[in-house]
C-alpha cells in the first residue's frame, strides 16, 4: 500500500539524515547538553522526503531550524497529544457530549504551519480543530471548558467540540459543515487583499471535503483575484469511512486545482510543514492562491462514535504510529543532535500531562453558562423582539 | 406559567407597571419619527415567581440607543411614504443606488459582491455606475457560484468588512442556503459572541411577469426560521433607501428583499439623509375597520382594493409590515386593539409563509382583541406557472381582498 512505501522510506531517511548532519558538523557530538541553550544556532535538517510539486518549483528539502523551534515542537506536540487523549477519555466518561473529533496523529501539520506565520495571518478549518486553536494561542482550559460546555469555553459553551474560534490571534474555526469553510477562508483572503494587509489565510479541509463543490468556486474567484489564500487539504486518507481513492477519481488533491500549483508534503514531518507553509506565504502574497496537500495520519476514527477500526486494520494504523509519528521524529532530531537527553524530554512528558490533567480539573468545577446566555449572541445589540424556547410557552423574553 | 405585560396603555395596573413607566407618554415625542411616532417595543415578562428579570428589562425598551444614529431624522410625521418637502423624483432602484452609494462613501469597508453588479452595472441597474466610481475590488463581479460568493462575503464580514452580497434573484440564492443559514445566521452565537457577520444580502424575488417558476420565488418563507438574522422587505423608493442604508449600517445580517415589479416605482424624496428602522413597520393608510398587513408589491394591491372599499364605506387601517423578522408587534398591536379585525394579504406560498407565521404571533398576543379569526391571503400553494391568467391566478388581486374585507366585516 502506498503508505506502507512511504514510511518505509522515510524511515531509512529519517535516521540517517540526523546522523550525517551530525558527522558533517563535527563540533556538535560531543557538546556539553548545557550548550543546548544555545538557541540561536542554526540547523539544518533535511525534510524525510522531496516535495512533489505540480506547475511550481518546490521549495528545498534543507530546512533551517534552532534548537529552541525543535524544543518547542517537541513540547507543543506533546501537549496537543496529551490534550486529545485525555479529551478521549473525558468522552468516554460522557463529559464531552455529541461529535468529538480528534487530531492525534496529525500534530506536526499545526505545529509547523504556527511556526511558519504569524498570528496577523488567519487559520480556518473544519470541525478537527482543537490543536489547530491550541497552535494559535488557546489555552488548555478554553478548550477543556468549551468541550464540556462550560461558560469559561471559548465560545461561552455554544459552540461546543467544532465550534472553537479565537478572533485576536486569526484563528475563524471550527465550522461544523465541512467545505463550507473554505468560500469563509477565500472571503477572510479577500478582505486581506482588500484591507492591503500583506497576511494570508491558510484554509483548511481534509480529503472527504476535497470533493465538495463549493472549494473549487472558491478556488476559482481566489485564483480570478489573486487572493493570498493557501488551501491546505490534510489528507489523512480517510473521509469518515471511506477511504480517499473510493471517494475521489483523482487523489492527487494537489493537482486538483489545475491552473493552480500545488505541492504535496509529507504532514507528519513538521519540518517540512513549516518549509512549506513559509514558501506558500510568499507565493500567495505575490501570486494568489496554492494547494498544499498534507500526506499525514489520524490515529483515532473519524470521531469518537467511529471506532476507526472497521475501515482499515489495526495493523496499518499502529505501523504508522511506528514509522511516521511526527512526536517521534522530533524526539529522534534532538536526540540524535544532542539537544535534550531522554529524560528531560520524559519530563516534558510528564509535565505536560500535568497541566493538561489540572486544566481539566478545574475545568470540571467551572460553572454551566447562565440560562440567559441561551438567548444572547443571537442579534448584536439585541432588538427589543421576543423569542421563544421550543415549546413556546416556558421562556419568552426580551432580546437583550 | 410566564406571563406578558405591555406596558404601554398604562391599562395595567399590577406590580410590574412600576417598571413600564419608561414607555409612558413622554417617550412619545423622544427622537420624533415619521410616522406615528415613537413606538417602543414594550414587552416585559413576569415569571411564575413574580420577580422580574432586571437584566432582561433593562433592555426591554425600544432599543433606540444602538440605532441612534439610524433614526430617521426626518421631524415632520406626515404620511407614510412621500415626502413633504420638496426633494427629487426618482425610481425605486434608483433610491436603493443612492442609498448604496451614500454608504459607500461613507464607509470604506462597505463593499459590494454579485454576478454582474460591476460592469454591467446590475441586472436590474440597481448598481449602475459604482463600479468605475468605486474599481473592481469594492464592486466585484463574482462568476456564477452564490454558494461560495456568499460565504465569501461570510468570512469576510467575520474580519470587519461590510459586504453587500447581490443575488441576481433571490431565488438563486437557495444554493447559498447552508451559507446563509449556517455561517451567516449562527457564527455570532456558535462564537460566543467573536465574530460579527454584518453582512446585507439583497435581490429581488417575487412573482413578475411570466418568468417562470423558478424565478417567481418567495423566500422569505423559507428563511424566517433562520436564528440570528433580520429580514426586510421595501416597497417604495423611499423605504428602499432607508432600508437599504439601515441594513448596511447594521451589525447583525440582514437580508432585503426587493420585489421585480416594483423597481420602476417612482416617488419623491427628501434630500437630506434619513435612514429607515429595520424593525419598525409603516403605516400606510389609518382605519378604523380592520387592519390589512401587507407587504412588498401587495400593498399597491390592497392600496387599490382599498379605494374600492373606501367607496364602499369602510375603513381600512393599512400597514406595510416592511420587517419580516422580527415582526413590528408593537404597531401591529396597537392597530390590531384598535379594529379588532386582521386581514393579512401576503405573496408568500399560503404553507409556512409569512402570513403564517405572522397569523400565529398575533393570535398569540393579541387573541383577546380579535373579534373575528384572522384572514390570511396568500399566493397558492403551486409553483408559478407561465401562462398569463394562470399566473395571475397563483397571486393574491384586489377583487378577493375587498371581497375578504366585506366577509370580515359583516
Amino acid at each position: 500500500m502506498a503508505l506502507s512505501h512511504i514510511a518505509s522510506s522515510s524511515s531509512r531517511s529519517n535516521l540517517l539524515k540526523p546522523l550525517a548532519a551530525a558527522l558533517s558538523c563535527t563540533p556538535s557530538l560531543r557538546r556539553p547538553i548545557s550548550s543546548a541553550a544555545d538557541d540561536s544556532r542554526t540547523l539544518t535538517i533535511e525534510t524525510s522526503i522531496p516535495f512533489t510539486a505540480h506547475n511550481c518549483e518546490p521549495p528545498s528539502r534543507s530546512v533551517d531550524t534552532t534548537p529552541k523551534e525543535l524544543l518547542t515542537f517537541f513540547h507543543d506536540m506533546a501537549l496537543m497529544r496529551r490534550m486529545e487523549i485525555a479529551a478521549d477519555s473525558l468522552y468516554k466518561a460522557k463529559l464531552i457530549r455529541g461529535f468529538c473529533h480528534l487530531y492525534d496523529g496529525q500534530e506536526a501539520v499545526a505545529v509547523g504551519m504556527e511556526a511558519a506565520i504569524t498570528k496577523k495571518d488567519s487559520i480556518i478549518t473544519a470541525y478537527r480543530d482543537h490543536c489547530t486553536f491550541v497552535g494559535r494561542g488557546g489555552t488548555l482550559l478554553e478548550v477543556f471548558s468549551e468541550l464540556m460546555g462550560r461558560k469559561g469555553g471559548c465560545s461561552k459553551g455554544k459552540g461546543g467540540s467544532m465550534h472553537f474560534y479565537k478572533k485576536d490571534s486569526g484563528f475563524y474555526g471550527g465550522h461544523g459543515i465541512v467545505g463550507a469553510q473554505v468560500p469563509l477562508g477565500c472571503g477572510l483572503a479577500f478582505a486581506q487583499k482588500y484591507s492591503k494587509e500583506e497576511t494570508v489565510t491558510f484554509v483548511l479541509y481534509g480529503d472527504g471535503a476535497a470533493n465538495q463543490g463549493q472549494l473549487f468556486e472558491a478556488l476559482n474567484m481566489a485564483a480570478l483575484w489573486d487572493l493570498p489564500a493557501i488551501l491546505v487539504c490534510e489528507n489523512n486518507h480517510y473521509g469518515m469511512g471511506t477511504a480517499e481513492w473510493r471517494a475521489a477519481k483523482s487523489p492527487a488533491y494537489y493537482k486538483r486545482g489545475d491552473y493552480v500549483p500545488g505541492l504535496k508534503v509529507d504532514g507528519m514531518d513538521a519540518l517540512a510543514v513549516k518549509q512549506v507553509c513559509s514558501f506558500a506565504k510568499e507565493h500567495a502574497l505575490k501570486n494568489g492562491p496554492i494547494i498544499l496537500e498534507m500526506d499525514t495520519y489520524r490515529y483515532h476514527g473519524h470521531s469518537m462514535s467511529d471506532p476507526g477500526s472497521t475501515y482499515r486494520t489495526r495493523d496499518e494504523i499502529s505501523g504508522v504510529r511506528q514509522e511516521r509519528d511526527p512526536i517521534e521524529r522530533i524526539r529522534k532530531l534532538i536526540l540524535a543532535h544532542d539537544l535534550a537527553t531522554e529524560k528531560e524530554l520524559k519530563d516534558t512528558e510528564k509535565q505536560v500531562r500535568k497541566e493538561v490533567d489540572e486544566a481539566i480539573a478545574k475545568a470540571k468545577e467551572s460553572p454551566m453558562p447562565d440560562p440567559s446566555e441561551l438567548f444572547s449572541h443571537i442579534y448584536v445589540k439585541g432588538l427589543g423582539s421576543e423569542s421563544f424556547g421550543a415549546d413556546r410557552k416556558e421562556v419568552r423574553l426580551v432580546l437583550p | 406559567m410566564a406571563t406578558i405585560f405591555r406596558g404601554l396603555g398604562a391599562t395595567t395596573a399590577l406590580s410590574a407597571s412600576s417598571k413600564s413607566n419608561s414607555f409612558d407618554s413622554n417617550r412619545f415625542h423622544f427622537q420624533s419619527r415619521r410616522s406615528l411616532s415613537a413606538r417602543k417595543a414594550t414587552f416585559l415578562v413576569v415569571r411564575s415567581e413574580g420577580k422580574l428579570n432586571p437584566g432582561l428589562n433593562s433592555r426591554a425598551r425600544r432599543p433606540d440607543h444602538f440605532i441612534a444614529n439610524a433614526v430617521a431624522t426626518k421631524t415632520d410625521s406626515s404620511a407614510a411614504s412621500t415626502a413633504s418637502k420638496p426633494g427629487h423624483e426618482l425610481l425605486l432602484f434608483e433610491a436603493l443606488r443612492e442609498g448604496l452609494e451614500e454608504e459607500m462613501d461613507r464607509d470604506p469597508t462597505v463593499c459590494v459582491m454579485g454576478e454582474d453588479v460591476g460592469h454591467y452595472g446590475g441586472s436590474y441597474k440597481v448598481t449602475k455606475g459604482l463600479a468605475t466610481k468605486y474599481g473592481d475590488l469594492r464592486v466585484l463581479d463574482t462568476p456564477i457560484a452564490e454558494n461560495s460568493f456568499t460565504g465569501m462575503g461570510i468570512g469576510a464580514a467575520m474580519t470587519g468588512l461590510r459586504p453587500i452580497v447581490e443575488g441576481m434573484n433571490m431565488g438563486f440564492l437557495l444554493l447559498a442556503f447552508n451559507q446563509i443559514s449556517n455561517n451567516c445566521g449562527m457564527l455570532h452565537y456558535t462564537s460566543g459572541g467573536q465574530f460579527k457577520i454584518p453582512i446585507v444580502i439583497r435581490g429581488p424575488g417575487g412573482v413578475g411577469r411570466q418568468l417562470g417558476a423558478e424565478h417567481s420565488q418567495r423566500l422569505e418563507s423559507y428563511f424566517q426560521s433562520i436564528p440570528g438574522i433580520q429580514m426586510v422587505a421595501c416597497s417604495t423608493p423611499y423605504n428602499a433607501k432607508g432600508l437599504m442604508k439601515a441594513a448596511i449600517r447594521s451589525e447583525n445580517p440582514v437580508i432585503l428583499f426587493e420585489h421585480v415589479l416594483l423597481y420602476n416605482l417612482k416617488e419623491r424624496i427628501p434630500d437630506e439623509e434619513y435612514v429607515c428602522s429595520l424593525e419598525e413597520a409603516e403605516m400606510v393608510r389609518p382605519g378604523e375597520h380592520v387592519t390589512i398587513l401587507t407587504y412588498s408589491r401587495m400593498r399597491y394591491h390592497v392600496m387599490q382594493a382599498a379605494k374600492t372599499l373606501v367607496n364602499k364605506g369602510y375603513d381600512p387601517e393599512v400597514i406595510d409590515i416592511r420587517s419580516l423578522k422580527p415582526f413590528d408587534l408593537k404597531t401591529i398591536g396597537d392597530s390590531v386593539k384598535k379594529t379588532h379585525r386582521v386581514l393579512i394579504v401576503e405573496e408568500c406560498m399560503r404553507t409556512g409563509g409569512i402570513g403564517a407565521s405572522l397569523t400565529a404571533a398575533i393570535t398569540e398576543n393579541f387573541h383577546d382583541y380579535l373579534d373575528a379569526p384572522i384572514v390570511c391571503l396568500s399566493s397558492q400553494d403551486v409553483p408559478t406557472p407561465y401562462a398569463g391568467t394562470l399566473e395571475e391566478w397563483t397571486v393574491v388581486q384586489p377583487a378577493q381582498i375587498v371581497t375578504a374585507v366585506e366577509q370580515l366585516c359583516q
